[in-house]
Parts: C-alpha cells; sequence; structure tokens
C-alpha cells in the first residue's frame, strides 16, 4: 500500500494538464471563466499553493501541457474530473484522457482535493495570465530581505560618499588655515622691528619637512598607525579562518538552481522536504529527481547521472557547502516553519545561482545580529501571546528574538 | 523545628572518620598535583614563545584547507524517515525470561534511545538501568557477524545444510534432540519451537534460568495445582512483608514492582497515609534499603522467620500451627505478622527464596490473609521465568550418559550461568550436533560446533506474552546490522518450513489473538493499531483455583530439618546486582560502570561482609591502599575475592554477585570479579541461592582497589542535606523532619532568601524546575542510564573512577544513618550493624543565585530565562573554578579525550564506528579540557518547544520530560514548568499565586515538605526534595 502511494506521489509531479491538441468539436468556453479580481487572486494564491508550477506553465509546456487556452480545448467538466481524478477518468476509457496520458509518457496527475470553484479560480489566474501577461518584474520582486536586517542604520554606499565629502571639506579648510597663517606670517615678518624677542622668534622660524619627519612625535604617530593597522588585518585574518563565505564547490552533478528555483520557480520545500519538520532542510534524494527527470532531459549527460546512481544503488556524493561547526545546533523548521524567514535572507539569491555558494558568512556574529534585529514572527501563534503581552507591557518596541531569550548560549549549543 | 540527632555518613571511611578520608575530603579530587615541578628545570620565556610561534603557524596551515565534507542524501528516501526527525516504535526488551514493554527512539533509521511504554499495564512507562542500557549492546563490536562452523565464518545456506542432514540422519536412528533455552515468552517462537518438534519427534524443549523461579512454580503447583507465578499488585498492601525477596532490584518483575509500591510511599497533607514494610535478609539489598523495618538474618533463619509468621498467623486465623524450628533472636518478627493479619486482605508477604517449602508456607500464609484477589492475582500470572530446573538437571544427566545425539542453546549460555556448568561441558562433547544461536562468542557458543547468530531484540519480529492474556510486540527499529537470522526462523527453516517469520508470526496473531477481539474487523487494522500500541491484551485466566493446605505440613516439616540454626559458620547469600543482573549484559560499559545503589562500587564483584567481621579477621578498608582479598571456599572449590565492608550485613554472613567472571563475553567484561554461579546448591531439586554451610573465608593479606564512588562529594559535615522524619511525626505536623536554617545579623535571626545580593530573575516563559521525592526514590539508578544514554556521557573506566574522575551527570547518594553514636570501635560496628538507608538522586541543582556562574572568567556557564544553569562547551577553558564553587559538586571535567582514544576503549559509544551509533546526535560529544553537568535536557526543552510553537500552541504539561524523569519506575522525579500553575510539578509543590511584581524566583511553595538542599546558602536551587518519611514508631524499639 506505502509503495502505492509513493508511486502516485511520485508521479504526481508528472501530470495534470495535459489539455491538448485536438478538440475540434469542443466549444469555447473561455468566456465561462470569469475574469473578477478577486477569483482571479484566489487562483494565485491556489496555483502557489497546491504548487502547480511543479510540473505546468501558462505559456511553455513542462513536465504537463502549457495551461494556456485549455478552456478552449476542453469541457469546463471534463476539465473538473481530470483534476480531481485523473486515474479514474483514464481508466473509464476517455478518449481524451487516454490519448493524454499517452502523449506525456504515462504519467499520471496526482488527484486534488479541489472543488469546482476552486479549479474555476484556477483557470481564471491562467486566463488572466494569458491575456495580460505581467510585465517582466517578477523575478526582482521576491529577491528583497537580505538588506533588511541593517533597517535604522545608514546603509553603506552612503556612509562612504559622506566621509569622501567631509574628507575633502576637511582638506579644503587644512588649505584655507595654511594661506591665512603664510598670509599673517608674511604680514609680521614685515613688522619684525615692533615685536618683542619671543614672538620675533615665532616669526622667523623656517619649516624643514625632514625636521618635522624626524621628530619623535610624528615617528611615534607612523609608528603606533603601521602597528594598529598590521595587527587589524591579522586580527580579522584570523577571524576568517574557518569562514567560508563565498565557498562554491563544484558538485558531481551540474544542477543549476537558477533553472530549476529561478526559470522554473519550483518551491524550496519540493526537493527540501526537511525544511518546515526538522533541523536539516535535506538534499533531496535521487527519487525526488526521477519525479521529474524521468521524463524530462532524459538524454543530458547530467541527468544520466542519475540513472546511474539509481542503478548503481550508489547515492550521490554531493559537496556540502555550509558547514556550521558540530558545536552549534540550527533547526530550519524553527526559523522557516514558525519563524517565517525566507530562504533568501541566509542563502542569498539562490534562484539566481548556477552553482550554489555560501552567501552568508555564518559566523556567530551574523547570527547573532539578525537575532538581535528580527522581530519575533508572533503573529497567530498560541505559543507568543503571554510573551507578547508582557513585552508590550514594557515596551513599545516589537518584540526582538533576542527580548525572549534568543541570545542564549543553550539556545545553539548543547 | 526538631534538631535531627542522627549520625548520617556515606561510608565507613566517613563513619570511621579515617584520617587519610578527611584528608582527602577536602579537595575534590585525590590526586597529587605535580605543579612548578618540572626537575628544577622550569619553562623558559623562550619556550613559550616558541610554542606560541609554532602554535600559530599550525593555526594558520591548517586553516589554509577546510576539508571538503559531504552530504549524501538518500537514494530513495523511505517515506516515513526524515534526516534529524526522530521516530519513534513501540517494542519489547526481552532478555532471558524478562520482558518490558518499551518505545524506541530512533533517528535516521538507528535505535539510540529506549524508554518504557507508557501504554503498558504492567511497566506504565518504567524501566531499568538494564532496559536503559540494552540500547547499547545492539551496537556492541563483539557480536557475531555471521554463522559460524568449527569456529569458521560460513553461509548459512552452509549451516542450514548441514544441520538438516544431521538432524535427518539422528531423527531417522531415533536419537535423542533438545532444545535448551531460558524462559520463552513468545507464544508465537513457542509454536515455532513446537514446529521443529512435530518434524523431529525425539525433540524436547528444556528451559532453565540463570536466575530459577522454579521453587515458587512447584509451590504453586502443590498449592494451587498448577505451575505458575502469581501476579502481585504492591499498591494494594498496606502491610508488605519480604523475607529476601528483593522485589525492587532483581526479583521476577522489578518494574512494575517498583511502580506499585511507590504508590504506596507517595504521601502529602491530605493523604497522610503509607504502607509499612518489614524485610528480613542477609545482604543489604534494594529492597531491604527501602524498607521501614528491616531485619538482618542468616540464610539458615529464613525457614524459621517464614514458619514463625506462618504460626502466629495460623493462630489467628484459627488454622492448625506447623513444626517450626528454633528461632533465634530475630527483631520483628511478632510486629510484622500482628500487622500482616490486622490488614488481612490488604498485605502481602513474599519471599525470595527458591525453596519450593518456604514459598509453599508463603503461600499458606497469603491464603490466610485472604491476600488471593486483592494483592495476589491468579488471574493474569507472570510469565517471567518459567525455567525447570528439574527437567534441566535431567538433560545434563542425560548429556553426560550419551544419550542426547543433537543439542541446540537458543539464546543461553549455561556454561556460564548454570551450577551444573562442568557436567554440561563434559557432555556437550558426547552429543554429535551442537548449535548454538548466541549473538556472540560466549562461554558455551564457544564449545559448540555451529553458530546461527540471533538478532537482537530491536532488529527482530516477535512478540512476549509477559502475563497470561498480555501480549506485547517486538518490531524492528534497525535492519539486522550483521548476518544474523532470527532464531525461531532459524528452528523453522530447520524443520522444513521456508516461511519468514514476520509472516508466521502475522499468521500467528491471526489466528489466535484477531479473533479474540471484536472491536476492529480487519486484521490489517487490527495489525498496525497492536503494532502501534506495541501490546494486546486478551481476556485473563479465569479458572478458580482452590487452595491445598495440605502441601503444608510436609514443606514445614522439611523447612524444619533443611533450616537449622547452624553453628559459627560463615553462610553466603548470592544476589544479583541492579546493573549486572545475571551477567547476560556484562559487556555493557554502562553497567559496568554504573555505581551500585548500595555498596556504590562500579566495575568490581566482591564479598560485602559486616564491619564486625572483618575485624574479626583484621580487614580494613581504606581509600588510599583500598581492601583486602580472602580466598573464599565453597565446599572445596576456592576463589580469592576482595572484601567489601557493608553495613546492614547480616552478622555471619557474607554476600556475592552473580554475573561476574566472565571469560567470553567480550573486551569490557571479561576478567571482572569472579564467577558465582558453580557456588549456588540445590534443594528440593531447586537452584538455590544461599549457601548454608562449607563455606569458609581466609584472609590473604593482598591488597585490592575497589571502584566506589559513595566517599565522593561529600557534603563536609552539612548533614541538613537529608531531612527526614517518621510517619508519626508528620501526621502531626506535615512540617516534620524540616530544618529551617537561618542567618544570624544584626542581632536578629533571617532566613536565608532575606538577606542577600542577588536582584532574582523574572522567568517570563517557561521556568523549568524539578522535585525529587525522596520517599519514593527507591535507588535503582535507572534513571543514571537513561542520562547516559541521552546525554552521551561517556564511560571512563575503572583507573579513572579510582581518581575520582567518573563523569555520571546524575548520581544517587546514599545516606547510611544510625540514631545511636559512633565513638569507640563498639559502637562504630552497632551503628553499621543495621542502619537506615536514604537515597537521593543528585544532580546540577539549576540555582537560581548560581556559584558557578559568577566565577568563570570567560562567561561560558550562564543563566537562562527559562531558569536553567547553561553551559558551554565550546566557550569553557577549563579553569574549573565553576566546580570548585558548586555546593554540590555535580559538575564533571574531562580530564582526557573520552572518544576516539584507545586508552578508554571500554568507552564503547565512543571509540568505534559501530558503537558511535548510539550516540544522540543532538548532544555534542565533549571534548577533552571542558566542564560538563547537568542540562535538564535542553535538547528535549527546545524540541519539546519547537513542537509547540509549529502548531501555534503552548507545550502541553508531560509532553517536554527529561531523560531521568521519564525512566523513573517509581515516579519519583517530577520535571515541568513552574510557570504553568496547572502543571504536575506546580500542584505538587503548591505553588502560590504569584502577587504583582513577585518575581519568578521569589515564588512562595507551600507544600511543606519540599526543600532545598543546603538552603542556607541561598543559591536558590530549582530542584526541590520531599522529605523522607519512614512508617516507623519511634517508641517501640522491638516488638
Amino acid at each position: 500500500m506505502v509503495a502505492q502511494k509513493t508511486i502516485l506521489k511520485t508521479l504526481t509531479g508528472f501530470i495534470a494538464c495535459c489539455f491538448l491538441v485536438f478538440s475540434p468539436d469542443v466549444s469555447a468556453q473561455r468566456e465561462a471563466v470569469p475574469t473578477e479580481a478577486e477569483i482571479i487572486a484566489q487562483g494565485e494564491q491556489l496555483w502557489g499553493e497546491y504548487v502547480c508550477n511543479t510540473c505546468h506553465k501558462v505559456n511553455e509546456k513542462l513536465v504537463g501541457p502549457a495551461m494556456a487556452g485549455v478552456y478552449d480545448r476542453r469541457e469546463l467538466d471534463w476539465i473538473y474530473s481530470w483534476v480531481k481524478n485523473s486515474t479514474r477518468l483514464i481508466q473509464s476509457g476517455d478518449e481524451q484522457a487516454v490519448a493524454l496520458y499517452e502523449e506525456y509518457n504515462q504519467l499520471q496527475m496526482p488527484s486534488y482535493d479541489l472543488s469546482d470553484d476552486q479549479i474555476l479560480a484556477i483557470l481564471a489566474y491562467v486566463r488572466d495570465y494569458e491575456e495580460n501577461p505581467p510585465v517582466q518584474a517578477a523575478a526582482e520582486t521576491s529577491v528583497e530581505g537580505s538588506s533588511s536586517s541593517a533597517e535604522g542604520t545608514i546603509p553603506a554606499q552612503y556612509l562612504n560618499i559622506i566621509i569622501g565629502v567631509l574628507i575633502v571639506i576637511l582638506v579644503l579648510i587644512l588649505i584655507v588655515l595654511v594661506l591665512i597663517m603664510s598670509v599673517v606670517k608674511k604680514y609680521l615678518q614685515d613688522k619684525k622691528e615692533d615685536l618683542d624677542e619671543a614672538d620675533a622668534e615665532v616669526v622667523s622660524e623656517s619649516f624643514s619637512l625632514m625636521a618635522f619627519l624626524r621628530s619623535p612625535t610624528v615617528i611615534g604617530i607612523i609608528t603606533f598607525l603601521v602597528i594598529a593597522l598590521a595587527s587589524k588585518n591579522v586580527i580579522d585574518g584570523l577571524y576568517t579562518i574557518g569562514v567560508q563565505q563565498g565557498y562554491a564547490p563544484q558538485q558531481p552533478i551540474a544542477f543549476s538552481h537558477q533553472i530549476h528555483a529561478g526559470q522554473y520557480e519550483i518551491g524550496c520545500e519540493y526537493c527540501h522536504t526537511g525544511v518546515e519538520i526538522g533541523k536539516s532542510a535535506n538534499i533531496p534524494s535521487v527519487n525526488i529527481c526521477m519525479n521529474c527527470h524521468s521524463a524530462i532531459k532524459t538524454e543530458s549527460p547530467e541527468i544520466q547521472k542519475l540513472y546511474a546512481a539509481q542503478e548503481s544503488g550508489e547515492p550521490i556524493e554531493w559537496v556540502r557547502v555550509h558547514n556550521l561547526p558540530d558545536l552549534a545546533y540550527f533547526n530550519h523548521s524553527q526559523h522557516v516553519k514558525v519563524g517565517g524567514i525566507e530562504c533568501q535572507t541566509c542563502h542569498g539569491e539562490i534562484q539566481e545561482m548556477e552553482v550554489v555558494q555560501q552567501h552568508a558568512p555564518l559566523t556567530m556574529g551574523w547570527c547573532i545580529d539578525c537575532h538581535r534585529n528580527t522581530s519575533v514572527n508572533a503573529k497567530g501563534n498560541g505559543y507568543y501571546d503571554k510573551l507578547v503581552e508582557l513585552h508590550n507591557a514594557s515596551s513599545t518596541e516589537p518584540m526582538k528574538v533576542a527580548d525572549i531569550g534568543g541570545l542564549e548560549c543553550s539556545k545553539c549549543h548543547y | 523545628m526538631k534538631e535531627n540527632q542522627k549520625t548520617y555518613w556515606k561510608g565507613v571511611e566517613q563513619l570511621k572518620n579515617d584520617p587519610n578520608f578527611i584528608a582527602k575530603n577536602e579537595s575534590e579530587f585525590p590526586e597529587y598535583l605535580p605543579m612548578n615541578e618540572q626537575g628544577g628545570d622550569t619553562n623558559s620565556r623562550r619556550d613559550f614563545l616558541k610554542l606560541m610561534g609554532f602554535g600559530i603557524a599550525a593555526a594558520s596551515l591548517a586553516a589554509c584547507e577546510a576539508p571538503v565534507r559531504k552530504a549524501i542524501p538518500y537514494l530513495n528516501k523511505p517515506v516515513d524517515v526524515d534526516p534529524s526527525v526522530p521516530n519513534y516504535y513501540a517494542s519489547t526488551y526481552v532478555n532471558g525470561g524478562d520482558g518490558v514493554s518499551v518505545v524506541v527512539k530512533t533517528r535516521e533509521g538507528r535505535p539510540i534511545k529506549i524508554e518504557g511504554n507508557k501504554k503498558s499495564n504492567i511497566t506504565r512507562g518504567g524501566t531499568s538501568a538494564q532496559v536503559e542500557a540494552s540500547v547499547l549492546s545492539l551496537y556492541d563490536k563483539e557480536r557475531l557477524t555471521g554463522p559460524l562452523k568449527s569456529g569458521a565464518e560460513v553461509d548459512w545456506e552452509t549451516v542450514d545444510g548441514d544441520i538438516t542432514n544431521a538432524l535427518t540422519r539422528i531423527a531417522a536412528a531415533g536419537g535423542q534432540i533438545r532444545i535448551v533455552s531460558n524462559t520463552v515468552l513468545s507464544p508465537t517462537t513457542r509454536k515455532a519451537v513446537g514446529d521443529f518438534v512435530e518434524k523431529y519427534p525425539t525433540t524436547q524443549h528444556i528451559s532453565y534460568d540463570a536466575i530459577s523461579h522454579y521453587g515458587m512454580l512447584e509451590a504453586n503447583r502443590k498449592t494451587f495445582g498448577e505451575a505458575m507465578i502469581p501476579s502481585y499488585d504492591f499498591s494494594q498492601a498496606k502491610t508488605i512483608v519480604s523475607v529476601a525477596a528483593d522485589f525492587l532490584g532483581s526479583w521476577i518483575s522489578p518494574i512494575e514492582f517498583s511502580k506499585q509500591y511507590a504508590q504506596t510511599r507517595k504521601i502529602h497533607a491530605e493523604h497522610r497515609e503509607m504502607s509499612r514494610h518489614y524485610q528480613f535478609e542477609s545482604n543489604l539489598s534494594l529492597t531491604g534499603a527501602n524498607a521501614d523495618y528491616r531485619s538482618p538474618i542468616k540464610p539458615t533463619q529464613t525457614g524459621g522467620v517464614v514458619a514463625a509468621i506462618y504460626n502466629m498467623i495460623a493462630s489467628k486465623a484459627g488454622q492448625s500451627k506447623v513444626t517450626a524450628s528454633q528461632l533465634g533472636d530475630v527483631a520483628h518478627v511478632t510486629a510484622a505478622a500482628n500487622e500482616l493479619w490486622a490488614n488481612k486482605g490488604k498485605s502481602l508477604m513474599v519471599a525470595g527464596s527458591n525453596d519450593p517449602d518456604i514459598q509453599v508456607l508463603v503461600n499458606g500464609i497469603n491464603a490466610m490473609l485472604g491476600n488471593y484477589g486483592t494483592t495476589l492475582s491468579t488471574e493474569r500470572p507472570l510469565h517471567f521465568r518459567q525455567g525447570n530446573d528439574q527437567a534441566y538437571k535431567t538433560f545434563v544427566d542425560e548429556l553426560n550418559g550419551g544419550k542426547i545425539d543433537a543439542v541446540f542453546f537458543f539464546n543461553c549460555n549455561p556454561v556460564y550461568n548454570s551450577p551444573l556448568s562442568a557436567q554440561l561441558v563434559s557432555g556437550m562433547k558426547k552429543a554429535k550436533l551442537s548449535v548454538s544461536t548466541s549473538d556472540r562468542m560466549d562461554e558455551t557458543a564457544e564449545l559448540v560446533t555451529y553458530i546461527a547468530p540471533d538478532h537482537h531484540f530491536l532488529e527482530q519480529w516477535n512478540d512476549a506474552e509477559l502475563k497470561t492474556g498480555h501480549i506485547s510486540l517486538i518490531q524492528p527499529t534497525i535492519a539486522p546490522i550483521f548476518s544474523t537470522r532470527q532464531a525461531p526462523e532459524s528452528f523453522l527453516k530447520w524443520a522444513g518450513a521456508n516461511i519468514e517469520y514476520y509472516t508466521y508470526l502475522q499468521n500467528h496473531w491471526r489466528e489466535n489473538y484477531f479473533t479474540q477481539q471484536d472491536a476492529i474487523s480487519d486484521f490489517q487494522m487490527f495489525w498496525d493499531k497492536s503494532l502501534y500500541d506495541g501490546l494486546f491484551e486478551t481476556e485473563g485466566n479465569n479458572k478458580s483455583y482452590n487452595f491445598n493446605f495440605d502441601a503444608i505440613a510436609d514443606a514445614a516439616r522439611n523447612v524444619a530439618q533443611n533450616y537449622k540454626k547452624s553453628d559459627n559458620s560463615v553462610e553466603l547469600a548470592i544476589y544479583q546486582k541492579g546493573a549486572i543482573g545475571d551477567g547476560s549484559m556484562a559487556n555493557n560499559p554502562w553497567l559496568q560502570e554504573m555505581s551500585d545503589p548500595i555498596s556504590k562500587a562500579t566495575w568490581d564483584n566482591y564479598v560485602t561482609m559486616s564491619m564486625a567481621m572483618a575485624n574479626e579477621m583484621g580487614i580494613t578498608m581504606n581509600e588510599e591502599v583500598g581492601t583486602q582479598t580472602v580466598n573464599l571456599t565453597v565446599n572445596g572449590a576456592t576463589v580469592e575475592v576482595p572484601v567489601l565492608v557493608q553495613p546492614g550485613q547480616a552478622e555471619g554472613t557474607i554476600g556475592l554477585a552473580l554475573g561476574y567472571g566472565r571469560t567470553k563475553a567480550g573486551k569490557v567484561a571479561d576478567g571482572i570479579g569472579v564467577n558465582a554461579y558453580p557456588f549456588l546448591t540445590r534443594l528440593n531439586g531447586a537452584t538455590i541461592f544461599e549457601v548454608m554451610g562449607g563455606v569458609s573465608l581466609e584472609a590473604t593479606g593482598n591488597t585490592y582497589r575497589i571502584a566506589q564512588t559513595q566517599t565522593h562529594q561529600t557534603y563536609m559535615g552539612r548533614e541538613n542535606v537529608i531531612q527526614e522524619a517518621t510517619l508519626g511525626e508528620y501526621k502531626k505536623d506535615t512540617k516534620a523532619g524540616r530544618v529551617y536554617p537561618e542567618i544570624y545579623k544584626d542581632g536578629k535571626f533571617y532566613k536565608p532568601s532575606e538577606i542577600t545580593l542577588w536582584g532574582g530573575h523574572e522567568y517570563s516563559n517557561h521556568h523549568w524546575a524539578m522535585t525529587i521525592d525522596m520517599n519514593s526514590c527507591t535507588g535503582c539508578s535507572a534513571c543514571t542510564i537513561a542520562c547516559q544514554a541521552e546525554n552521551n556521557v561517556p564511560v571512563v573506566g575503572k583507573e579513572e573512577v579510582l581518581n575520582r574522575r567518573e563523569m555520571a551527570w546524575i548520581r544517587i547518594d546514599r545516606y547510611y544513618s544510625a540514631a545511636n553514636p559512633a565513638g569507640n570501635k563498639k559502637e562504630l560496628e552497632q551503628a553499621a550493624a543495621n542502619p537506615e538507608v536514604t537515597f537521593q538522586p543528585m544532580m546540577c541543582q539549576h540555582c537560581n543565585n548560581a556559584p558557578c556562574e559568577t566565577v568563570c572568567p570567560v562567561a561560558a556557564t550562564t543563566h537562562s530565562t527559562e531558569g536553567l544553569n547553561q553551559m558551554t562547551y565550546n566557550r569553557c577553558i577549563g579553569t574549573r573554578y565553576c566546580a570548585n564553587n558548586c555546593p554540590y559538586k555535580v559538575r564533571r571535567f574531562n580530564w582526557f579525550k573520552y572518544h576516539d582514544n584507545k586508552q578508554f576503549d571500554k568507552n564503547s559509544s565512543m571509540n568505534n564506528d559501530l558503537g558511535k551509533m548510539v550516540l544522540n546526535p543532538d548532544v555534542t560529544v565533549r571534548a577533552r579540557g571542558v566542564m560538563e553537568k547537568c542540562t535538564m535536557c535542553v535538547q528535549r526543552i527546545q524540541a519539546g518547544k519547537l513542537a509547540a510553537k509549529r502548531e501555534n500552541r503552548r507545550p502541553v504539561d508531560g509532553e517536554i520530560n527529561v531523560a531521568c524523569a521519564s525512566s523513573c519506575p517509581s515516579d519519583a522525579l517530577v520535571f515541568g514548568d513552574l510557570n504553568d500553575p496547572n502543571s504536575r510539578i506546580s500542584l505538587q509543590l503548591q505553588i502560590k499565586e504569584r502577587e504583582n511584581g513577585e518575581k519568578a524566583t521569589d515564588r512562595v511553595v507551600k507544600e511543606d515538605r519540599a526543600y532545598h538542599v543546603l538552603e542556607e546558602l541561598n543559591v536558590s536551587p530549582n530542584v526541590w526534595y520531599m522529605t523522607k518519611i519512614r512508617n516507623k514508631d519511634k517508641e517501640s524499639t522491638e516488638a
């Protein structure tokens, strides 16, 4: 039984929408698909919730057929019964269904527990997408996030400009002062006879650069600066030991997040199944890859490596990119499920990475900074209700992770 | 408030005020640290610079290239296994004739921790040290990796072929075949053996047990007509009289009995009642240590005590008296008999003797008291230890007579653990076919031709009928690690049936148990439900039995004959320790290093002896040089054994534990102690554990060091750590026994908490705390092993225990106390003759005003907002200031690297790849040079909180529990959140609702029995102890 279930799940990925080519006698039902913004929004939400995009795109064929125009090709009733239980439809001998099944390498669309209205809403979203294609902005939107931790401070690029301007002003002031000095000196030299001895000495004093450079004060200052700079560099260097920020090792299979997460917008949890339930996000096992790749790009030498692994029974040895020391405990589900943190906050623009690289330094300072600056995702979570109440009684600031013990040692070390 | 006038001591050294002990007691560790003594050649500045230069160079070099680490996912991820998410499976611990329903925690498909199954009506979630430790035995490197033929590795086909051929030949010639095993609890396995017998009808199945209870089976056969062991219910008993039955430690079903017994010891202001427990015994057992009245008796007096009680009850019940031998001066016999009678039907008499005659008398007493049906029940007899000594003896005789052609040793090791070992060894040579299913090359397996190793219980499908109609399922929690095969499947195979045992088991269940219920109509659903619960209960046995008093007179005559008051010769009482038991799990280092609840000794076997006898023999115990050994001669055989002076040991008796002296158990156990099995004797056809004659002792003058932990970490005379009272005092005043320290300042006395420099803490989220009821803690030490398994606590070995460097995070402090002073030698002997015992589990107290936190120079130990004292290993630099400043001495320092270190290869959970599979992946394995201590299982707290957060709710009380408390068979430890007013701990402590502005640390505890150890220091612990209450009458000295 379990095995059957697994197979079904596996196949699920491949399905659905195979509404294809030949539909001569189907009357166009486009007009039956609603266009109200509300319904479209609901459809968009469902589209995301049921990760339709794993197998379908609106305008392109993916695992399953492109969705655009499906309401022109099929009866709505047919679509409903297909989505709800494609297996039954195929088994019933429905011509269209069987043809679709054959065309898509006998991959079945999994059954979805959706109501007719919900399916219609999805179609509404598809129609809207087809008729009003969004402007190329989608990729940009989801990628905020990483800089949010610095709220309330001055952004780095402005800081540099401000410092530059300040330096220029100071240099100008210096020049002006030197000019004033020389003018005053000249004036006094002309009136030398009127001055007393001490003042005269000051006025006639000549400035020698060499003498200045050799003076103990200057040597002292320079020595101090050199030592201070050198020590700073050494210490900074020591701190970076073991920090692998930017580490982007070559992987046994040239897997591209840019294609999967970026171009095809496959949700992270589809492959990283542990991210909401456990400590590890999980590197996907080969059977997850095979959900799609038993049918897609089967000729690619990289994909062939998957088949080889399946054949030989040897799992794929990926190179670990993010290495936390054993003494630190990190739990994905706490951050992703409970905290509601975007994957990109720590992993960077993963959907643009051809080769995954370590985005964050993963140092304790980096963890702590975030715990200091991040507000607890307490809304709607009964666990935090009393804590929020207590916090609000004494503070007007939002409750940060640090306020409820997020900086304590044994939150991460035990 | 009444001053406690008792003398408390932890060991004989302390009682005697041994100068050596006093000197050493000043410091935590005994050894002399050679500081500033490098042979005059002190380290120079140059050396320092050289070392530092090298260090920096090495560090930079090492940093050049980060090691490449691999992440290897499953090829096909099983649906139910998610890396880092634990799975729990209900199963059953089985070992020899014992069985306990358990829940096994697995991570990434490997079992790492065993917990009790709360759905079991027998053990109700309790475990024992052995059950907790059994998970490490799964990963024992000494297990066989596949079948053997004459010591050479072969494949299963060869073994099966050879055995089947041999069997066919033997059967054709009408040769005799025997299967020898311990009690087989599994009905399905018994059926498989039955199939084997059907195929080879000359087969007989002989079962014996290392710890025999044949005497009880026989006695019940005589009195009820059926050989069975009834089930007991100590929770119903107001008076419990035990004659040498260690029912809390080792007798039949100790976890079940501890649960029941503890219920009668729970006491609070609204319930000021508890049971009264009399114990008559030779060795100070765990049960004796918990008794209200304990009388030391010689083994020869057991008969007299039982007969005397029988006669006293008989005269009240109007039954005829029986012959009884002269009983010398034994305290409390009359009182015990009177109380038994006074609580007729709510009392219980048990005896540990395996002599059927004694058990017949005990049955007679319980029958006269009307206890059958209340505290004793024949409805669901216990199925443990059903071995038949008589049948086993016949088997050994036949084997020696060359009458047996084939012998199968089914998961048993009689060459080691049966008293007829020598005859067995000579007889085995005469059998044509000898097979063992042992998991290791043990003493028996070594002598057989074929070894067909069985799975560990964590690798197999099976069932176990623990009581009649109470069947507990065993399901595998890991795929077999080695090429082993389940023994019943082997028997089926040899009988010609090619069936997978799993199918066989399901078939048996379908035919037998599925039909006994009508709640579920689909077998698969029934099976899934039973598997989920781990057990299935059918109707009990509703046969009615008539008690047959005819057997009594005969039995009494025999008892009077066999138990005569001896001359002054020494008598030997052989017993089992809580950790090592019968020795079958001796190769488990956790059990070897567990300090014995009574003697506090680790890694050893010894003769226990009273102080008077030791003085007479000129034997002294001294921590520096140790103790001395004696030559112990029992019926002609002599061994050299060290002596341990044991307070409470009956005069004229010595004790010796079973389970040691293994020669083929493996690296950990081999060569430790002496084997006591050959000393067991026979009486009325049963193996008995008392040697009543033929014992002599001779001092050798050789010294020996026993690694005892008892004198480690003493309290330097601040003895209000133990607060106790009698029940009578408690009834009058719930504050009885409490000590309220006061601090004098400016002409006034203050409570310690009233004058403080500390600001207190506000715990807004959780406030974790624990209570420890010293009245129900039996000292069994299951918690110590649970802690060890949960928290990756290393084993350090005997040498390091001698250096006081044991790593246990939770220890059970055992205090002796006596009312009389201990000045001169005579008084000392009196004080040690029969002291009272108190057990006090001691772990980090998680002080709110923690003295360790203030002295750490690097802030490696800090306070959390949930009341925990946190220890951060990666920050610790090992100054050990914290340990020096801890008043409870619960911080343990890693003096060595205990993992991946050949010098600590007995620490098998950290020194080989197989053993490491048991480690808890959520807990760091500590490095050398850092301090560690109890964390209150912070990993469990964090996991529990996360589970609640993911479901958008607060954690429910009981959902988060620490390893020690969840293992406790007597529910003496309660862990919970004080911020939850309805948690068990809040209710138990009767926490007063906080007033506005009152901090969490200023909470008022209204329960009068609750106290803090060393309250005068005002460290404000989050662990409360409940006073020990003894059900003793102060006035009457002897009844």
